[in-house]
């Protein structure tokens, strides 16, 4: 069925909503899962088991005075945060989340609506959505230089090696992937592993890359270097409060649901039916589990040095990403 | 209709950007609306059903490119205005015009006449990536094999110029301090 603009309007509007609830949900999430790995209870006073902290959390970043530095750039310091929101939402656009469905007959107006699974369906989505998250370094690092603070300054630097580096990861990562679907489209993906073994099972070393190099994009913990507290205080966000600094913080989490999403359509057989459970079911089960598995990994592991973070990208992962894309390579022509 | 609307506003939004760029004063300021620029043109490649070359435009100009550029912008400081010296305005201002003019004309001439003809026409059911590949490994396989050793050229040299003292790790090994305070006495 053909896509409509209606139904295209109606996806990105689930996009928007769903995500940036989740976004905020998460960080309940983490600090619940965090907690119980660490024995601890976590927040439980706001509502049942603290379920209402999220509110709580939000009324605070909303009421924070809103405070900009004396010597900083004023507009770019506003303009930051929004980017990074922004091209978080962006990259969403060229993902495919639930598989296509109809809106049944029996809902006014809206009934019998086809939305599709992706809200544009670009024959180069895999790429479109890496090249978003490319252009999300700009919020960090503009935030950083614009704050006239030593350690923003640091952050931002760490920024600029950390994306740009990882991106290289990502991008030689998934490439082997991409040759034996033969295509660049993230639905063609999903179909080729509706009649297909997965391909994390046949092309694990890629799997595995891409959850790495998927962990420092999103600046997560063991290289979470742009905001390592230890360090540099707080890296880029240093002079940010408020809601400024809650919008890096939905961008943030925007992302790291765009790599748990890209993980589970890729590698993980995205939103086929899987044994007896549906399609969206099976879809939002493996998304949070790659979500859980970024918090599990916060809570077993501690960060590392800037150095080894170089000497793992470009002394490792890359060599180790460019024979496996060879050997992808010799295996198809052979 | 749309593509009208679509392609007016990203040229203006684009020259505009761009004359940011080359008037603004503050480093910040010139590195942003270039960046931003650089997406508003991967917006023509779009509009253009040029998607794969929009998107590479977007990783690597923005990605890359600008994101090299900033990290050379963080020797400045950010948050003051840059004091250019120019000592003959009207010399630049001439040269760079008359520059710009010529290569309108370069690429409007053959539009103007109408006789324009692409030798490989897209396929549309074949799709954008597949299209550039096939020219890229038939017609233009030369040049590509070449720009590939020029990059590995480059990357070898950057490794070379950066990577005296690579085993060393900086953050543990102090002997690197006294090491750097000597080269700094040599100079």
């Amino acid at each position: 069925m053909e896509a409509t603009a209606l139904g295209i309007v109606i996806k990105a509007i689930i996009i928007l909503a769903i995500i940036s609830a989740i976004a905020g949900f998460g960080t309940y999430l983490e600090r619940k899962v965090l907690a119980f790995m660490q024995r601890r209870l976590g927040p439980m006073h706001v509502g049942p088991y603290g379920l209402l902290q999220i509110l709580a959390d939000g009324i605070k970043l909303f009421t924070k005075e809103d405070i900009i530095p004396q010597n900083a750039n004023r507009l770019i310091f506003g303009i930051a945060p929004a980017i990074t929101a922004a091209t978080a939402f962006i990259a969403l656009a060229g993902v495919p989340v639930f598989p296509d469905f109809t809106i049944p007959e029996f809902i006014p107006l809206l009934g019998g609506t086809f939305v599709p699974s992706v809200a544009a369906d670009i024959n180069i989505g895999i790429l479109f959505v890496l090249g978003m998250m490319a252009a999300g370094l700009y919020g960090p690092l503009l935030a950083g230089m614009a704050q006239a603070n030593k350690w923003g300054i640091i952050g931002a630097a760490r920024t600029a090696i950390q994306f740009l580096s990882y991106e290289v990861v990502t991008g030689l990562s998934i490439l082997a992937p991409i040759m034996i679907v033969g295509s660049l489209s993230l639905v063609d993906f999903n179909n080729y592993s509706s009649d297909h073994a997965w391909l994390m099972f046949t092309q694990p070393v890629a799997f595995v890359l891409f959850l790495i190099a998927g962990f420092a994009e999103t600046n997560r913990t063991p290289f979470d270097l742009l905001e390592h507290e230890a360090e540099v205080v707080s890296g880029y966000a240093t002079e940010y409060s408020g809601m400024r600094w809650g919008m890096f913080f939905i961008g943030e989490y925007a992302n790291m649901i765009t790599i748990s999403i890209l993980a589970a359509v890729v590698f993980m057989g995205g939103y086929n039916d899987l044994f007896f459970l549906p399609g969206w079911l099976a879809v939002l089960l493996k998304i949070s589990f790659v979500f859980f598995f970024m918090l599990w990994v916060r809570a077993a592991w501690p960060h590392v040095r800037p150095d080894q973070l170089m000497w793992l990208c470009w002394k490792v992962l890359m060599p180790i990403a460019v024979i496996n894309v060879v050997v992808t390579g010799i295996v198809m022509m052979v | 209709m749309y593509e009208q609307i679509a392609f007016y506003l990203f040229s203006v939004l684009t020259v505009t950007l761009f004359l940011i760029t080359v008037m603004s004063k503050n480093v910040l300021y010139a590195m942003t609306s270039l960046a931003a620029g650089m997406v508003l043109i991967s917006g023509f490649f779009f509009i253009l059903g040029a998607d794969f070359l929009g998107v590479v435009q977007l990783i690597v100009y923005v990605g890359a490119v600008m994101a090299l550029y900033s990290f050379a912008m963080m020797f400045f400081d950010a948050t003051r205005n840059i004091k250019e010296k120019s000592t003959h305005p009207a010399l630049v201002f001439g040269l760079g015009g008359m520059s710009a003019l010529v290569l309108v004309m370069m690429f409007a001439a053959p539009l103007y006449s109408e006789k324009i003809q692409a030798f490989y026409p897209m396929h549309p059911e074949a799709g954008n990536a597949q299209d550039v590949g096939i020219v890229l490994f038939t017609k233009y396989l030369i040049p590509f094999e070449v720009a590939a050793v020029m990059l590995l050229v480059a990357m070898i040299a950057g490794i070379i110029l950066a990577g005296k003292k690579m085993d060393v790790s900086f953050t543990q090994d102090l002997s690197v301090d006294d090491e750097i305070m000597k080269q700094k006495d040599a100079k």
